[in-house]
């Protein structure tokens, strides 16, 4: 066997552990969906009648809102997982069968991947909670099939790319307490973009932040592929934060991994 | 053809760590043949902890020459790997899966084959008495039966050399004693161990030689029965009725240890019938009246305090 297809076995190895923890604790999964399903909620029911207006579109009220919000609401499921991931990174690296693994004859990254892969099935399987529930509220997406399909994957680049940076969070945590913070930003992003309120209603400075930071072409992306407003050059970008982000979270993650463990 | 001296599991000469500003490891040399059991011995904060972690990759050492089954440590860690099996002090089992699927993560971890794995993890969960509760989660178990699946985890691979740091810390006589039976199966089938322990009862136990380390520094090696006779440890206690008779004894028996407030005396002894019957016969020329008699021979604890520099007890030693 190569040595790209023992990272492939015992990748896989890795990730039926991971499958087994969820599993065993399915309780960690309802709560990734739980609070992005309560802000979606509460900015439909509580605020949504308002804002609906306030988009300017032609029917307006709480119904707009709904479908207005649901991209920004899942891409808030991506970055509360995230947090998770963080944290079942940070609690599994004080594990004494972490330092059985590193001195095994494994393709070390597989520990990783585990976790990677692992909190990907993990937040799709909150994206699809969260996706249900919006449309019990009134979500009516104008997708076709292909679209359906490209907003999926989509989402699945943008969950990959953020679940490496956060494995590399949990990693370097000292506490599990300091993992569950430090990617709390990240939850806060979508509120700081197109995610709850059109980026030209915000005022200048802010409006200036959220054009660039990656959330918004994220949402923006999803918004124009499930509800068919126009996507421009966010796909694009989309992509290429993906690609950034994935790409530095992988590397960083991979040398907090190779460093000498601090003794237990 | 001529017969190769068999080749050492383990080596290595100047072995140096530093945490930051602490020195861990003060330049150690070790030397292990095959199928051989080694025991490193020391107090908490020795560096035994570290000893292993360094040997069994886990992490780098500063300075020093390591080779592990023939491989240099440096440049070959994975073929070194591949060849040992690690059981440390903190438990490295899985909590959240039960004691069948952590030996079958093993076995998965080895490439073993589907079918293989579950014959491997079966029979391990036999051999090492983990049957009833092979279906429940590792979180349940006690620490004894933690241990057992710990080290059946380091046996999944079939290692050459085992490390064991700590292996019975925490367990009851009964698990420890069932932990020692398992450990002579594996050197009985041609495994070297190299085992830390702070019990010097293991060590005498188990190991064909024992290096005593303090820190970060070895400070005597050799077979237990070598470090043993390093030491004057043997001798007869004395207990009196009143101090009377401890200064009478005192005056007949000359150089020995003496202890006031205990009222007891020390005589050197190599623990023989003749020694003994000609101190018995000293004291009953001189009418000496002597409450209790103890014989004491030298064992490892007197080695070991000895020469870590420490006293069992405060000694007077009359002038």
């Amino acid at each position: 066997m190569t040595t790209l297809s023992y990272a492939l076995t015992d990748s896989a190895t890795m990730l039926r552990r991971q499958l087994r923890h969820m599993l065993r604790y399915p309780s960690l999964t309802l709560q990734l969906a739980g609070m992005p399903i309560v802000f979606l909620l509460l900015f439909v029911y509580v605020f949504g009648g308002t804002l609906g207006d306030g988009l300017g579109g032609p029917s307006g009220g709480r119904a707009a809102y709904v479908n207005y919000v649901t991209p920004g609401i899942l891409l808030m499921t991506v970055a509360g997982a995230a947090t998770g991931t963080a944290i079942s990174v940070a609690m599994d690296m004080t594990e004494g069968v972490i330092a059985r693994f590193r001195t095994m004859a494994i393709a070390r990254v597989s520990v990783l991947t585990g976790h990677v892969v692992g909190s990907m099935i993990q937040t799709m399987l909150s994206m699809c909670i969260v996706t249900g529930v919006a449309l019990l509220v009134g979500f009516r997406p104008t997708a076709d099939p292909v679209e359906w399909l490209a907003a999926i994957g989509v989402l699945a680049m943008i969950t990959f790319a953020l679940t490496w940076l956060s494995v590399a969070f949990g990693m370097v945590s000292k506490t599990v307490e300091a993992a569950s913070n430090l990617p709390m930003p990240l939850v806060f992003l979508p509120f700081l973009g197109s995610g709850f309120v059109p980026t030209d209603s915000l005022p200048a400075g802010l409006r200036w932040f959220a054009e660039y930071q990656p959330f918004t072409p994220f949402i923006e992306t999803v918004r124009g592929l499930l509800m068919g407003t126009p996507i421009g050059n966010s796909a694009a970008l989309t992509v290429a934060w993906s690609v950034g982000i994935g790409l530095v979270g992988y590397l960083w993650a991979r040398k907090l991994f190779n460093r000498d463990p601090t003794t237990p | 053809m001529t017969t190769t001296p068999p080749q050492p599991a383990i080596t290595a000469t100047g072995l140096r760590k530093s945490f930051g500003d602490h020195l861990v490891l003060d330049g150690i040399d070790l030397h292990v043949p095959e199928g051989t059991v080694f025991s490193l011995l020391g107090p908490n904060g020795a560096g035994k902890t570290t000893t292993v972690q360094i040997l069994s990759t886990l992490i780098r050492a500063d300075g020093g020459e390591v080779r592990v089954a023939g491989h240099d440590l440096a440049r070959d860690p994975d073929s070194i790997r591949a060849a040992i099996g690690v059981t440390g002090q903190f438990s490295a089992v899985d909590k959240l899966l039960t004691g069948e699927e952590n030996l079958i993560l093993m076995a998965d971890l080895h490439r073993l084959g589907r079918a293989e794995g579950r014959r491997r993890a079966a029979e391990l969960l036999e051999r090492f008495d983990l049957v009833e509760s092979g279906r429940k989660m590792a979180a349940t178990y006690s620490g004894g039966m933690q241990r057992r699946l710990d080290l059946a985890m380091t046996l999944v691979g079939d290692p050459r050399i085992i490390f064991l740091d700590e292996p019975t810390a925490g367990l009851d006589p009964r698990s420890r004693r069932g932990m020692w039976q398992i450990i002579r199966d594996q050197v009985a089938a041609g495994v070297t161990i190299f085992l830390t322990t702070q019990y010097l009862e293991e060590a005498d136990q188990l190991a064909d030689r024992i290096a005593v380390l303090d820190h970060g520094r070895l400070v005597a090696e050799g077979t237990p029965d070598e470090l043993k006779r390093r030491v004057p440890g043997g001798h007869i206690r004395l207990q009196f009725a009143d101090a009377r008779g401890l200064e009478s004894a005192t005056h007949t028996l000359g150089e020995v240890s003496r202890d006031n407030d205990g009222l007891t005396l020390q005589v050197p002894s190599d623990g023989s019938l003749r020694s003994l019957k000609t101190l018995l016969d000293r004291l009953e020329d001189e009418s000496i009246e002597v409450e209790t008699l103890t014989v004491h021979t030298p064992d490892l604890d007197d080695v070991f305090l000895g020469l870590i520099g420490h006293h069992k007890n405060e000694r007077v030693t009359t002038p």
